[in-house]
């Protein structure tokens, strides 16, 4: 079984990748938009925060300004999508290779330690709370008021408006959306998500790190496709629900597999291993759909 | 009212494919005017209520809806003047959202949208009374997904929702095409009546001439991207859809055949 540590580690991590899952549910699904910025924004939401914090900035402001970059890149991307006409997918993988550059200008060096530097976290360590509890509980208070601010957001006249455009552009033209800017505003927002949980995500670890987006639109997809199959996302607080859940699920899941010592999994194996799963998460249900007509086709 | 000035329109410019779908339409609709289009497939009918609307850009030409100049507009800057149903049932609406939800966005058709709540508890309503009026028994399922509609309750809410909110024109392209016999004629009794009560600007493209004679009260024929005929009032009354084509016949002194022109 899992050791408490790594148990609350798994709900630690499991509540920063929440937040990269709604980003993805933003792009993905609400837009129908396939965005790989954030492999680039994650990151970049580190590389900001942490430069600001050790030069003495308010980690908080830190957090927000991370968001602000995030939502830049989102906005790039989206621009290139919407006013420059070229292919979603490609305009978001121009601004991902686009940004490992800029992560580092930003922080000037691959990597930053924050381990001696006041973070969010820090006041929070004064609780009487047990040391691994921390991040846990604070991410948990971040996880839910995002939540419900995004919840909010998709039901007001803006958010359905942005739902339209995903499901059904031309419909929304004719309502009067403007879908280019519905488009810029929700793939911004979705970065700005997953800036957060890169910012927070580095003050949590104690380090910034260039490499760190790799791979982090596999594991918020996994998250997001596992909370889907969890909790069917017939409403927006499902849908929202489901990405908390599936990114938590996930996180327990690959903390078994790597505690199960006969199976033999190193850390490195698990891109691999997402990749792997996503693919089969993708796959199955088309697939179960084929069999099926293949033998009700009498 | 719209006013519409030698339109003209080619897709492909340049291209093999080069095609003039708009070759110097030119078109008045009064206030209030309920017109019907008629014309064979590729005249240029869905491209003109497109350029109407905004979906399409004319090369050159003059778009005026209520003498307000809406040539270069985007669709979604005319939406407070010109309201649609689309053919496709499935285009009107998002399946994905509830009742509801479609017509909440309707409702703010050409408004700015704010971080309001969507479905207001005062449409809810409006909404209910709406859809009573179709006899569908939809008025109790507000919050059911519109994609658990079939295609004429899709287009009976569509129509609903075109009828929401004041715009000064409304533009219906073979919107009873898809739909089986009984429920065209009632979606088409529904545009009939939203027309009439709101004393709409309207035009309908219909591929039926006899339908295109008895509803309205002005028929406007394309061919090759204009128009070949305008008929309205005495005219146009007790015309039958022989005499149509006649008149179709003389004007262009081409033969026509049945099946070029289809036949309702
Ligand atoms: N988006 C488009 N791209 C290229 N050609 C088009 C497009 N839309 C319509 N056309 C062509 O323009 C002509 C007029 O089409 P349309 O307006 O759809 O005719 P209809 O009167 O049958 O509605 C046709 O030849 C059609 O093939
Ligand atoms: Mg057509």
């Amino acid at each position: 079984m899992l050791s408490e540590i790594a148990l609350y580690g798994a709900f630690e991590t499991g509540l920063i990748y929440g937040l990269v899952a709604f980003g993805i549910y933003l792009s993905f699904r609400v837009l129908d938009f396939p965005d790989l910025t954030v492999d680039g924004s994650f990151p970049l939401g580190a590389a900001v925060s942490a430069v600001m914090i050790i030069n003495g900035w308010n980690p908080w402001l830190a957090t927000g300004a991370a968001i602000l970059a995030g939502m830049a890149a989102g906005a790039v991307t989206a621009t290139l999508n919407v006013r420059l006409k070229i292919l979603n997918l490609l305009a978001s993988i121009l601004t991902m290779i686009a940004l490992y550059s800029v992560n580092l200008r930003i922080m000037g060096r691959p990597n930053i330690a924050l381990l001696s530097e006041d973070t969010v976290l820090t006041p929070w360590y004064d609780l009487e709370l047990a040391f691994h509890q921390v991040p846990v509980v604070l991410f948990f208070i971040v996880a839910v008021v995002v939540l419900i601010l995004l919840w909010r957001f998709m039901e007001s006249e803006t958010g359905l408006a942005m739902r339209a455009t995903g499901a059904n552009p031309r419909m929304a033209r004719a309502q009067g959306i403007a879908t280019g800017w519905m488009i810029i505003l929700g793939v911004a927002l979705s970065n700005g998500l997953v800036a957060l949980a890169g910012s927070l995500f580095a003050q949590s670890q104690g380090a910034a790190d260039v490499t760190m987006g790799v791979g982090v639109i596999v594991v918020g997809l996994a998250s997001l496709i596992g909370g889907e199959a969890v909790l069917a996302p017939r409403s927006v607080i499902r849908a929202l629900l489901a990405c908390i859940i599936g990114a938590i699920l996930y996180r327990l899941a690959i903390a078994l597999a790597l505690n199960a010592d006969f199976i033999g999994l190193k850390t490195q194996d698990l891109n691999l291993i997402t990749a792997v799963l996503v693919t089969l998460a993708i796959v199955l249900p088309n697939a179960r759909h084929s069999v099926k007509a293949l033998f009700s086709r009498s | 009212m719209i006013t519409v000035k030698d339109l003209r329109l080619t897709f492909g410019k340049g291209t093999p494919l080069e095609n003039p779908a708009l070759r110097g339409l030119s078109l008045t609709v009064n206030q209030g005017e309920f017109v019907t289009v008629i014309g064979s497939n590729g005249a240029g009918k869905s491209t003109l209520l497109n350029a109407l609307s905004g979906e399409v850009l004319v090369d050159s030409g003059r778009i005026e809806v209520d003498g307000v100049d809406v040539t270069r507009l985007s669709t979604h800057k005319r939406a407070g003047r010109v309201s649609r149903v689309f053919q496709d049932p499935l285009a009107g609406t998002c399946e994905n959202l509830t009742i509801e939800e479609n017509m909440s966005l309707a409702i703010k058709r050409g408004m700015r949208r704010g971080l309001g709540s969507a479905v207001k508890t005062r449409y809810r309503d409006r909404f209910r009374e709406g859809l009573a009026t179709l006899n569908l028994g939809l008025e109790n399922r507000l919050g059911d997904k519109m994609g658990l509609l079939s295609g004429g309750q899709r287009q009976a809410v569509s129509l609903l929702m075109a009828s929401l909110n004041p715009s000064s024109i409304l533009l219906l392209d073979e919107h009873t095409a898809a739909l089986d016999p009984r429920t065209a004629e009632f979606v088409l009794d529904l545009t009939k009546r939203i027309i009439h009560d709101q004393k709409k600007t309207a035009l309908m493209v219909t591929h039926s001439m006899k339908q295109a004679l008895e509803v309205g009260e002005r028929t406007v024929m394309l061919h090759q991207g204009q128009v070949v005929f305008d008929i309205a009032g005495q005219e146009r009354e007790g015309l039958t859809v022989s005499d149509l084509l006649k008149l179709f016949e003389k004007q262009r002194g081409i033969e026509v055949s049945d099946d070029s022109l289809l036949l309702g």
